[in-house]
């Protein structure tokens, strides 16, 4: 396959089309609105449906409609836009119905702004809406990993009957790379996943297709609880992905996911060359994390230091896996500011207990040590 | 032995779970009695709503979805919008659809969603015991509005019916009432229309149909029909408020 220059949003946004998405409900929010505007194109050319809805409530409605009349359908939005989705994701997680949903993270709280964020981590591994449910997370982090795990999310989506949510940020869906975009799938009810359950119409031929979130008794409602309890566990599992970066002899592990994650990488050669051996754990499924890699690694470390664009989320799954073993220190950017690969290098450096000349001043950010042994 | 009146096909045989004196159990069967006598059981997808009406999907003998408090305009879209040859009808009452749902219905409305709404208005939030509802009417007395509804703190009822006609999009809306057995045999006439609209792929139907609460109201059943009439007709005038086209 030939390689493209296209940006984020827009490779994401074909990807979604070549998986047999051709369902696609979303709203304007900078920085994700070429989504929108690149599937009110390509929608009518693949005989899908592109439809800007009222709202982002109604958007994640029309989606929950969409998937439980059993077709392959997504929206995207960015932060703010995902916090009105919320209830609707919550019904979706409940009906177990499958679906994509896209979140090209801004700074936040409140209006915040547009430049990117990586604030909506809790927000999206740790429920949002309200009960107890479960997002499938994918952090990708260039412009080919938004069109790959996009593609691959309609399936896990449909395999698990289970929202899959795909976090991206301001950078990502801005950025223009090299992409090569996957194969056409082309039914556009793909049929390799078994959508009976779907409501279709009976035909008079079977009984009543019923999607219901209301459970008036609370061992029907506890039943339903156990039931996704146990469809995580596997999904825990089963679908757990992470990418290790020279880590194999690392006594200073980073960890840091989607873009932040390319600057980390980048202070980490750094690092190498002044003989520090620095190496870095990317979670690329948020949810289910990766609890075991973590602390596999955390036992061969002296120290654990997380880099975010947030004032700290990752980090409290991070703690929550390697326990306290190790100190687990914090650096990161705020309110759409992104990390220097210079200031991370810098923090690798006074971990790893040596001076770095070049820079005597701390550069801007939230430092601090969220675990002590 | 012939059987000349039975329960329709497009109900199932669960009991009804709304209190005595309540008309939304006509207006279940009035919509499945058009769904089996236009012989669209097997392609209608019924969309539920938050409310008392929320367990539609367990009375319905057709493919449900329960949608979220408001949102059923939005559901009721993309299912429509995935199987085009499906007929898709909500089933919504007055808090969910003028006051949670007020921007789903309205664009639904706008954009000439081919869908039939089938609006339940007893100007009451009767599922949560009682609260002013955007449709309670003036000295109407709530549990959230005591005293009665005071148009100086609570704001005015909102005639849906009247509004969504406004709508380009909107085909055909009607306001009946079941109170008597000639408004149900008018109500039942409206539905069909409204749901013949659909068939014949003319866009955004709606039929609003007022209905008692007599448990909320504090009024017996009888009384409860009475005051539809002398209170809610009034201000809720019945008929037909944008015609469609006759065939």
């Amino acid at each position: 396959m030939e390689k493209v220059l296209m940006k984020g949003n827009e490779a994401l946004a074909e990807s979604a089309i070549r998986a047999g998405c051709r369902y696609y409900f979303g709203y304007p929010i900078t920085p994700q609105s070429e989504i929108p505007e690149y599937l009110s194109k390509r929608m009518p050319q693949v005989g899908g449906v592109f439809l800007q809805a009222e709202s982002e409530v109604a958007a994640i409605n029309m989606v929950y409609g969409a998937a439980a009349a059993g077709a392959r359908t997504m929206t995207s939005s960015s932060s703010l836009g995902i916090s009105l989705k919320l209830e609707g994701i919550s019904y979706i997680a409940a009906a177990e119905l499958p679906c994509v949903i896209v979140n090209i993270m801004r700074g936040g709280p409140g209006l915040g702004g547009i430049q990117p964020a990586q604030s909506d981590y809790f927000q999206a591994t740790k429920g949002g809406g309200h009960g107890d449910y479960r997002l499938i997370v994918y952090a990708p982090s260039s412009v080919q990993e938004l069109a790959d795990m996009t593609y691959q999310a309609f399936d896990i989506a449909d395999m698990y009957r289970n929202p899959v949510m795909i976090l991206g940020d301001g950078l990502l869906g801005q950025m223009m790379e090299q992409v090569e975009l996957p194969e056409f799938k082309e039914n556009k009810l793909i049929k390799t996943a078994d959508k009976s359950w779907a409501a279709t119409g009976t035909k008079e031929s079977r009984p009543p297709n019923i999607f219901n979130t209301l459970y008036l008794d609370p061992e029907k409602l506890e039943e339903l609880n156990l039931a996704l309890f146990e469809k995580y566990k596997a999904i825990e599992s089963r679908e757990v992905r992470a990418e290790e970066y020279m880590t194999a002899d690392a006594d200073l592990l980073l960890v840091a996911y989607g873009i932040t994650a390319r600057i980390v990488k980048t202070a980490i050669d750094e690092a190498r060359k002044k003989g520090i051996k620095a190496g870095l754990m990317r979670p690329i499924t948020l949810w289910p994390f990766p609890k075991a890699l973590a602390n596999q690694l955390s036992a061969q470390v002296k120290c654990i230091l997380t880099v975010e664009m947030s004032q700290g989320q990752l980090i409290e799954d991070v703690c929550l896996a390697v326990g306290r073993r190790v100190p687990v220190h914090f650096y990161g950017r705020v309110g759409g500011m992104i990390p220097s690969v210079e200031a991370v290098y810098h923090e690798i450096c006074r971990y790893a207990g040596m001076k770095d000349d070049a820079l005597l001043e701390l550069d801007a950010g939230i430092r601090y040590t969220y675990a002590e042994v | 032995m012939e059987i000349v009146f039975g329960r329709p096909k497009a109900l199932t045989k669960v009991e009804f779970h709304y209190c005595p004196g309540c008309t939304h159990g006509i207006i279940h069967r009035l919509v499945a009695e058009i769904i089996d006598e236009l012989a669209i059981q097997g392609k209608s997808i019924g969309i539920a709503s938050v409310g008392c009406s929320v367990m539609a999907y367990d009375y319905f003998a057709v493919d449900m979805i329960q949608a979220a408090h408001g949102r059923a305009p939005a559901v009721a879209t993309a299912v429509k919008r995935v199987h085009p040859e499906s007929v898709v009808f909500s089933y919504q009452g007055d808090g969910d659809l003028a006051a949670i749902g007020t921007a789903e219905i309205v664009h639904a409305a706008a954009r000439g969603e081919n869908i039939t709404v089938i609006f339940v208005n007893n100007g009451t939030y009767g599922m949560t015991s009682g609260q002013m509802a955007p449709t309670t009417l003036i000295g109407q007395k709530c549990t959230t509005c005591p005293e009665g509804r005071d148009p100086g703190r609570a704001g005015y009822p909102i005639r849906m019916s009247e509004l969504l006609a406004t709508l380009d999009g909107a085909t055909y809306i009607s306001r009946e009432s079941v109170h008597t057995p000639a408004r149900i045999n008018s109500a039942k006439k409206a539905i069909r229309k409204a749901f013949e609209v659909q068939l014949r792929k003319e866009g955004f139907s709606l039929v609003e149909i007022l209905s008692t609460c007599p448990i909320n109201w504090g009024l017996n059943p009888v009384d409860s029909l009475k005051r539809v009439e002398d209170e809610m007709v009034p201000f809720y005038p019945l008929g037909e408020i944008k015609k469609c086209r006759e065939v």
